[in-house]
């Protein structure tokens, strides 16, 4: 079998051009979990969250004064209300300020991905940025995307899965995605005044991210929990929101040294009492009750399977076998979600290494295979990363719900896709042109997996540039 | 540098990175002269694009592609023109076309990434150099006719030198070219998933990639863009066409006529756009080496050894000739057997009409572009 290959691409982001030969795969990944370095050079520049934050109020506020302004003289023209209080121009303009941000990340994610001494550990930093998606549709998200996966996920992914699920769940970029930032206890406090008042309606709960945390990151769809539980989950999450963001009434709670884009629990916003959830009664004070659920969800059986059958299809295929999962989950079980111990497992187990690379890349494992293959830059300076990924097909960080993006054959195998993969291969090759030799790049990077086919192919290329193209292009080359 | 938006829409190319193009600011002395170098890459068959009709043998070794020039215009009592190339046999007829036959670079063996650096580094071994040809001959001329440019995203060796070199390339993902899918779609044919994905992507890609496609006007479109930039009095003087598709091993005989209906718009609108400029204007256009004088059988011809060569222009040396040391196409005549023997080196042909061109000492060239020869 082709291990060299599945080791560099199967686990790792490809082989770079200039990576010694891989002669003990296991080992080789097995390192990883050590040599991990969850703050990569390639990400030391990118800013803070509370710039990120600030660029959206200011953004929020600039709309919010253009609209007063377009009212006020929308009054003075005899009422005729302007449908459109900014104008698109001028709204781009000033969306700019937060999206930078998440075209920055975009830009250095990428080039982490490319540079990174630990390809494996970088995939599965991109595998559970993809299993505790959010997506940047909303415009409060944009610019915590990248700040999401690099302060929340790459912390956590060598450690305990009940960590890693806390930290996703406490970023400002999940609570504002998910409306935890507008959700309040019914008998919190501030409802609790608003309604004595009787003047409005009082803001009340909202479900969204408690469901989410149940069905998608933890337990599973259909895991043998109810509407009652997620109710009283959501009532035990009431509280934690979002300093300066958050939409509402609620903002006014913030204390006065609040940070923008700072996570923070408002006591006078959570729900009072004991919830129970899954059967189990929480009494904790404060924050500390959703803490003791999420923790107590983070080792459940379900929670165990559920984790254990992700990751055993994103390492074999579309169908895991059942003897792989069965053995994730019973390690997960045992170490009480241990991440590094799962890895092993994983890297220990004959299923990943026994078939033929069959599972088709996505635009972005494809990509960063391709750019960590070639010597010299393959794109434009000002080739705008974000922009790409859209056009191929995977925005990055905006998977369009919180199901991230799905992990199979058919999810990324399409006739525009693939001619979309041959486009970008060609206008690499075109910038390469004869820097790079495709017949001896080849064997390096298709290593063990190189087919008589594809090598005979490359050799009869009419160019240099052809011949990297059909590289990239070719049967192998797509898949991991 | 002035560019006109219609010339960008029409040939989908728009200019990348123009604020880091070396400036094109010199005044004009006189007028400048102008050198368009226009590859072939993928080894262009010279027996079937400036046949030797004459020769007995021919008809024999190409059996039913015998007629594939038929219709062409008789250059001389030997040699037929590809019927493709209708406006460069205008060009002959004025005395502005020469095709310098069985001619090959110093290359001996027939590997196109290895013949290409050679055609373009101009050495005497492959990988041998690391600039070329035009990028040494930018330090003979003059200020005013050394800005080069070429259209392609990356500088091509040929014109790699001392010499800061401009670029253009599309802006969006160009169309893969014709030849490549073709290529992708041998690769993928036994291949379950990839095969009926790509016979579908095919049937929904318009091809305009390549200078054959679109009826030949993709071409014209590539001319048309090469003239606009050149022709301004702050354009380049010197350029770079890439054009491939020219490795036809298979139904080469309708493939090599759109490639040439192509390269003859591409010819024609250059010279239509250049203007009065033209009179003062060297093309050349090569190819790495040959193809076999048989053909296979697939209704194609296979790697080979000499080819033939263009050079256009208003101040040609001997325009309205083709001249050949004629080797023959018997098989005792042929190189190795297979191949139309090289009689003359393509190195001396760019070199002899670089020198007329420039009206630079011949010697001097040569020993600048092909120092090794």
């Amino acid at each position: 079998m082709a291990v060299q290959y599945l080791a560099a691409n199967r686990f790792g982001l490809g082989r770079r051009f200039d990576d010694p030969p891989i002669d003990d795969p296991k080992a080789w990944l097995t390192r990883q979990i050590g040599d991990y370095d969850p703050a990569p050079p390639a990400l030391a520049a990118l800013a803070g969250r509370e710039a990120i934050a600030t660029a959206y109020a200011e953004y929020r506020d600039e709309r919010q004064a253009m609209r007063r302004e377009a009212n006020a003289a929308a009054m003075r023209d005899d009422g005729d209300a302007m449908s459109d209080p900014m104008p698109d121009a001028m709204r781009r303009m000033s969306r700019a300020g937060f999206r930078r941000h998440y075209v920055d990340a975009a830009g250095a994610r990428l080039a982490a991905a490319i540079a990174t001494p630990t390809p494996f550990a970088e995939r599965l930093v991109h595998f559970w940025a993809n299993h505790f998606a959010i997506s940047a549709d909303k415009q409060t998200v944009v610019g915590f995307a990248g700040h999401y996966e690099n302060a929340a996920i790459r912390p956590h992914v060598m450690g305990k899965f009940a960590d890693l699920l806390i930290a996703a769940v406490r970023h400002p970029a999940m609570l504002l995605y998910l409306d935890q930032a507008q959700s309040f206890g019914p008998d919190s406090i501030f409802a609790t005044r608003i309604r004595n008042r009787g003047k409005r309606q009082a803001p009340g709960l909202n479900e969204n991210l408690a469901r989410e945390i149940l069905e998608l990151h933890t337990l599973g769809v259909r895991a043998g929990y109810t509407q009652a539980d997620v109710t009283s989950f959501a009532k035990a999450l009431t509280g934690l929101t979002v300093a300066g963001l958050g939409r509402g009434a609620g903002q006014r709670l913030m204390p006065a040294d609040a940070r923008p884009g700072e996570t923070l629990f408002v006591g006078r916003l959570h729900q009072p009492g004991p919830q129970t959830i899954l059967g189990k009664s929480y009494g904790q004070p404060d924050e500390k009750q959703a803490e003791a659920v999420l923790r107590d969800l983070a080792v459940h059986p379900a929670t165990a399977k559920h984790v254990a059958i992700k990751l055993a299809r994103h390492f074999t295929g579309d169908n895991p076998p059942a003897a792989l999962v069965d053995r994730l989950s019973g390690d997960f079980l045992r170490t009480g979600g241990d991440l590094p111990s799962l890895y092993r497992t994983l890297i220990a187990s004959p299923e990943p290494w026994a078939a033929a690379p069959t599972m088709f890349k996505s635009p972005w494992d494809w990509t960063v295979s391709m750019l960590r293959a070639l010597k010299n830059p393959a794109l434009g300076e000002r080739q705008n990363i974000a922009a790409m990924f859209a056009q191929l097909g995977q925005p990055v960080w905006r998977p369009g719900s919180p199901k991230g993006y799905d992990d199979m054959v058919a999810t990324w195998a399409g006739s525009a896709a693939l001619m979309q993969r041959v486009e970008l291969a060609s206008r690499v090759a075109g910038r390469i042109g004869d820097r790079a030799d495709a017949r001896v790049l080849a064997p390096l990077i298709l290593a063990d997996a190189l087919t008589p086919e594809t090598a005979q192919a490359i050799g009869r290329a009419d160019s240099p540039g052809q011949g990297i193209a059909m590289l990239f292009a070719s049967p192998t080359f797509l898949r991991r | 540098m002035i560019l006109s938006r219609r010339s960008i829409i029409l040939s989908g190319i728009t200019v990348a990175a123009a604020g880091a193009l070396p400036g094109f600011a010199y005044a004009a002395a006189g007028t400048p002269k102008r050198l368009v170098f226009i590859i072939q890459r993928g080894a262009a068959d010279g027996l079937a694009i400036v046949a030797p009709t004459g020769d007995p043998a021919l008809a024999a070794a190409r059996r039913a592609m015998a007629d594939e020039t038929a219709g062409g215009a008789k250059l001389d009592g030997m040699f037929t023109l590809h019927p493709a190339l209708a406006a460069t046999a205008g060009l002959y007829m004025g005395k502005q076309a020469h095709f310098a036959h069985a001619i090959a670079t110093a290359y001996r063996d027939r590997s196109h990434f290895d013949g290409q650096n050679m055609l373009e580094g101009g050495g005497s071994r492959p990988y041998g150099r690391d600039d070329g040809w035009i990028g040494r001959l930018l330090t003979l001329l003059p200020p005013a006719e050394r800005d080069a440019i070429a259209i392609a995203p990356a500088v091509p060796l040929a014109l790699r030198g001392s010499v800061q070199v401009g670029t253009y390339a599309p802006s969006r993902l160009p169309q893969a070219d014709a030849d490549l899918i073709a290529r992708l779609s041998a690769l993928y044919a036994n291949d379950p998933l990839l095969h009926p994905l790509w016979d579908s992507a095919i049937k929904t890609q318009e091809l305009a990639g390549d200078i054959g496609g679109n009826n030949g006007r993709n071409g014209a479109d590539l001319g048309k863009l090469a003239a606009s930039l050149m022709l301004p009095a702050d354009g380049a003087r010197v350029m770079m066409v890439e054009t491939g598709g020219w490795d036809t091993h298979s139904g080469q005989r309708g493939r090599l006529a759109a490639q040439l209906r192509g390269l003859d718009q591409l010819i024609g609108a250059l010279q239509a756009g250049l203007g009065s400029a033209w009179s003062d204007t060297l093309v050349i256009v090569a190819t790495e080496f040959g193809r076999t004088v048989e053909v296979n059988g697939t209704g194609g011809t296979d790697h080979g050894t000499a080819s033939t060569a263009m050079l256009l222009g208003g101040g040609l040396n001997d325009g309205g000739k083709v001249s050949a040391d004629w080797p023959g196409l018997g098989n005792a005549a042929r190189y190795e057997g297979r191949d139309l023997k090289p009689t003359r080196s393509l190195e001396s042909v760019i070199a002899g009409a670089v020198a007329h061109h420039y009206a630079l000492d011949p010697g001097r060239v040569m020993s600048t572009l092909y120092p090794e020869a």
